[in-house]
């Protein structure tokens, strides 16, 4: 049986604004497997960015179910979800977010000063290409370094999940395919269950699945028989 | 549907920014409202009691010139109206008596003054409250003042008992007043107005005549000067006049004692309003000036687009400055409101502390008008500089989003001195010195307001050494016996022989002018004996003088005024009989908070007066337990004409002290909580703007909410803990000049400030730190992750 780490059931999401109602997601069943590295697919307002919202405890579901592993992420409360995202979950999100006022060393060590059996920060930075460049402020950085030092961050403190949300999205493709080296080598040598939020399908083959969103659901789920190595992605 | 049709769309969009900033803009309008309510409330009341003395001066026939003389006969009045510079000249009969009131134990002492029989008074009138004046010749008819009627709830047809010169005399009230000479009613030798045991009391010129042995006679003359008159060349020769006739010198308003303090405490308004206002539009400023570039840092983008849409940098400057004169508006209103309701506030208590029959309540347009002018002036330099900074840049440049900031490593990190500190201090650091200038307004602003709490608390630890140095170190008589003459040693003894009576020390006063080339002062000569116990003089060290064998000791205020020092030689005019003029070496000195104070050798001066031993009164101290029948005593001893007691004078001193000064200090203390509430709400906020991207990362790195706060707090923190040795710097050096603005000749304050009183402005200020930080917290709590993390740097 594989190892289950997410679990969703029939997970809706609706936002209230005044007397406009959106539906964002309306039934979505997904199951993310430990150590694998899915690829969620669809254009902009489809759902993909709620979900992994609400995975990564950052929001709550209207309706529906939504584990991990055994912790029913419906009923837990604000404190119970921080404390959720502190141990087991590593974010990346599309403008990287470090704090301008610390150096990649230092970012990263914000994470591991909090974290019950982090890696060093040194460790994490060289396992993304960056440790000659650690003691270096995100404005002295460009943006595919300051993406690798996000994604530095979120893993040093060894995270069951990494979510990761467009992380290619403000980069070129050159620079992207280097972040997305990071993610995958992360995801190899860590064996951290990975899910990467994109609206650019050239992505989609370098994971082992891919569900494609559409209206606020999983239109299809797609496994990849031969998955590709980042370098051979360009778009 | 067109909302706010015909509002132009720059306008709605102020209009909804006001709403949308709300709290800040109110915090600062806060604080705008304070400097503007403190300058009206100040200058309001100033102008107000003001404008109430004048009337009342002018429409009650207020002296210029007070005289006054042993025995004058009445013919000399005329003359003395003839003199070159008079317009009106009215002789009276004035003198002290000891009074006898039921139920009182200890005696009081009256002022009696005589009304002209068969006409009215042409000068001082009296304001009468209720009841009539006394008829002509009626001995046993009084007219009280309010003040005194009221302290011993007496109504016409109550009765005393008064001993004039020497004899008793049962007195019925028909008559019940008020009296410019009297706003200040305070009895020979008090520090402060004892409505119970001070007494005016007017009658018939004919019974006081006959009282007194002034048949045909006057003791006491008061003149109106004509427009243009010199009034020291009037006194110079109404002194002449009455020189033969014991006259003890003439003095001007100046020396009148109820103008004086009247002078002395409009003149403390007047401070007040030089040097409080000045801190709140100060600070004012700055936040304005925070608030605002923060704004348009925020919304360049659409600066931009809105150059770029074709409006002039007029049309958009003049959308920021009409957005600081909409909040400088409603703070000037709202201090308006709060400085008119305090300024009535505080000239109806001054009212109620001076003897006024009405109040006028100045409300010049002016005054508004200059607060408002002076506000917004404060407000729209405060904001100039970031519009301005707004205006400069090209439209193309101002859409595209600013470079990031760049941030350094902290002096010192390279040897590792932070190791040992989280990352989220080292944010902090980093962030105070990526803007040390803003940084340091926002500990200015703190220490600003704990400047303005410790000028408002240092006046109890001033009272405090006043109250020690003056009653528990110097003056430590039980009480002081006047008498109505110059009388002979042996009164001494019989003092001594009063019930309970355990010390005796003689006290001799002469009326004097004291120079220093053009420096003069009138001032009352105290000659005491050496190695006097209960009264005593001391140096800067509060550590006690001998009086001199030779020479002259002053007070520190003297000294000041005549620029006399130690050693210096003195002239001094002796008032009394014009007996001319001796020079005398300053010996020393010395340290009194009340009045003008010179003392020297009881010896010394009746030689200096060219007569034998003769004493002016007597200090006592006796036994407390044959109080009762010691006052008994007093009441029925005829050569006494006032009797001053210490316990009474002190427990005065701080009733009217503590109320007058404890609603100033409440109205300072609120408005400096105003301050440091404004400045650390504004600048949390404005924080939290800026850094809601940082927080939000932490937030979903996984810290909990107070952890995050923390980042935030600890800058906050940090700057109110610097604030504060700058606040008592402020606090210091605005008390030291608040020291000097009030200091008078009747009395000045000790630059004394209680490491307590550091303590306190120092809490106070944390606590509305801790307030506002709270306030803000609930915000920090709210942020949206999603919405932040989603947004572009």
């Amino acid at each position: 049986m594989p190892d289950v780490v997410f679990e969703a059931r029939n997970v809706t999401k609706v936002y209230r604004t005044g007397e406009v109602e959106v539906h964002a997601l309306t039934g979505v069943d997904l199951d993310l497997y430990a150590g694998e590295l899915v690829v969620l697919l669809g254009p902009s307002g489809s759902g993909k960015s709620t979900l992994l919202n609400i995975l990564g405890g950052l929001d709550r579901a209207t309706s529906g179910i939504c584990r991990f592993r055994d912790l029913d992420l419906t009923r837990l409360d604000e404190k119970a979800l921080t404390a959720y995202r502190r141990r087991y979950v590593g974010f990346v999100f599309q403008f990287y977010n470090l704090i301008p006022s610390l150096t990649a060393r230092e970012n990263v060590s914000l994470v591991t000063e909090i974290a019950d059996n982090p890696m060093s920060p040194h460790e994490a930075l060289e396992l993304v290409g960056l440790g000659p460049r650690m003691d270096h402020f995100p404005a002295e950085l460009s943006g595919g370094e300051q993406q690798r030092v996000a994604i530095a961050r979120a893993i040093a403190k060894r995270p069951e999940v990494l979510l990761c949300d467009e992380p290619t999205g403000a980069l070129d493709s050159h620079t992207g395919v280097r972040v997305l080296e990071a993610i995958n080598a992360v995801n190899k040598e860590l064996g951290t269950t990975t899910a990467i939020i994109t609206h650019n399908a050239a992505i989609k083959d370098i994971a082992h699945r891919v569900c494609i969103f559409a209206d606020g659901r999983i239109a299809e789920t797609r496994v990849n028989e031969r998955r590709i190595e980042p370098a051979e992605v360009s778009w | 549907m067109r909302i706010m049709t015909g509002i132009p769309a720059l306008d709605r969009k102020l209009l909804r920014d006001i709403v949308r900033i709300w709290p800040q803009a109110l915090a600062i309008a806060l604080v705008l409202a304070s400097g503007v309510a403190t300058l009206i409330l100040a200058i309001g009341a100033y102008r107000s009691l003001e404008e109430t003395r004048r009337l009342y001066y002018a429409e009650y026939a207020f002296a210029d010139v007070f005289a006054t003389a042993t025995r004058a006969p009445r013919w000399l009045e005329s003359r003395i109206q003839e003199l070159p510079g008079v317009a009106v000249a009215e002789a009276r009969i004035a003198d002290y008596a000891v009074l006898d009131i039921e139920g009182m134990a200890e005696p009081a002492t009256g002022l009696a003054q005589s009304l002209p029989d068969h006409k009215p008074s042409v000068l001082n009138r009296p304001h009468v409250r209720a009841g009539r004046i006394p008829e002509p010749g009626a001995s046993g008819e009084v007219m009280v003042n309010e003040a005194f009627a009221k302290a011993h709830a007496m109504q016409i047809g109550s009765k005393f008992v008064a001993v004039l010169n020497g004899r008793k005399r049962p007195l019925t009230i028909v008559g019940i007043a008020l009296s410019p000479e009297h706003i200040y009613a305070i009895g020979p030798g008090d520090l402060m107005p004892d409505h119970r045991r001070f007494a005016v009391m007017w009658m018939s010129e004919q019974a006081l005549e006959a009282a007194f042995g002034l048949d045909g006679a006057f003791n006491s003359i008061t003149l109106k000067l004509a427009d243009g008159a010199r009034e020291a060349e009037v006194i110079e020769r109404l002194d002449g006049m009455l020189a033969r006739y014991g006259g003890t010198g003439a003095y001007g308003r100046s020396d009148q004692i109820s103008h004086a303090f009247l002078d002395a405490e409009l003149k403390q308004l007047a401070a007040l309003s030089r040097v409080i206002p000045p801190v709140f539009l100060l600070v004012s400023a700055f936040l304005l000036n925070m608030t605002l570039q923060r704004m348009i840092s925020l919304e360049r983008e659409q600066i931009g687009l809105i150059k770029a849409l074709g409006y002039s940098n007029a049309a958009i400057g003049s959308h920021y400055l009409k957005l600081v004169a909409l909040i400088s508006f409603i703070g000037i209103a709202i201090g308006f409101a709060l400085g008119t309701w305090f300024g009535a506030g505080l000239t109806r208590l001054y009212g109620k502390f001076f003897q006024f029959p009405f109040l006028v309540f100045e409300r010049d347009a002016d005054l508004y008008v200059i607060a408002a002018a002076l506000t917004l002036g404060a407000a729209v330099i405060g904001a100039l500089r970031a519009t301005l900074g707004a205006l400069a840049l090209p439209a193309a440049v101002a859409m595209r989003p600013p470079s990031p900031h760049r941030y350094t490593r902290l002096p010192g990190e390279a040897w590792g001195l932070y190791r040992s500190i989280s990352q989220m201090t080292v944010m902090s650091l980093r962030n105070m010195a990526r803007f040390p200038m803003r940084a340091a307004l926002t500990a200015l602003g703190l220490s600003l307001s704990v400047g303005l709490l410790i000028v408002s608390l240092f006046a109890f630890d001033a009272v405090e050494a006043m109250i020690d140095a003056t009653f528990f170190r110097s003056q430590r008589q039980d009480a002081s016996l006047n008498f109505p003459n110059e009388t002979a040693y042996r009164v001494i003894d019989d003092a001594r022989h009063l019930p309970g009576v355990l010390r005796v020390e003689p006290f001799r006063k002469a009326s004097v002018r004291l120079k220093n080339g053009n420096l003069s002062r009138r001032l009352s000569l105290t000659g005491k004996p050496d190695g006097t116990i209960l009264t005593r003089q001391l140096d800067s060290d509060w550590l006690p003088v001998a009086v001199p064998e030779q020479g002259l000791l002053i007070n520190r205020r003297l000294a000041d005024v005549l620029n006399l020092r130690r050693g210096d030689l003195a002239e001094v005019e002796l008032l009394d009989r014009r007996r001319g003029t001796r020079w005398v070496r300053i010996s020393e000195v010395i340290e009194s908070y009340i009045g003008l104070v010179a003392l020297m050798r009881i010896d010394n001066l009746n030689e200096l007066l060219r007569e034998g031993p003769v004493v002016s009164g007597v200090d006592i101290a006796y036994d407390t337990n044959q109080e009762a029948a010691l006052y008994r005593e007093i009441k029925r001893t005829p050569h006494i004409s006032s009797i001053e007691l210490q316990k009474n004078a002190l427990k005065l001193f701080r009733a009217t002290l503590a109320e007058n000064i404890s609603m100033m200090t409440s109205i300072y203390i609120g408005l400096a909580v105003i301050v440091a509430f404004g400045v650390v709400y504004n600048s949390a906020r404005i924080q939290l703007s800026e850094r809601a991207r940082d927080l939000a990362s932490l937030r979903v790195l996984g810290f909990h909410k107070s952890e995050v706060a923390r980042v935030l707090f600890t800058e906050l923190a940090l700057l109110a803990l610097l604030a504060q040795p700058l606040g008592w710097l402020i606090g210091y050096w605005l008390s030291w000049i608040t020291v000097q603005s009030f200091s008078s000749d009747l009395y000045s304050t000790p630059f004394i400030i209680e490491t307590a009183t550091f303590a306190k402005a120092s809490l106070v200020t944390l606590a509305a730190t801790i307030g506002s930080a709270i306030i803000v917290r609930k915000r920090i709590d709210r942020l949206d992750l999603i919405a932040v993390l989603k947004t572009r740097e």
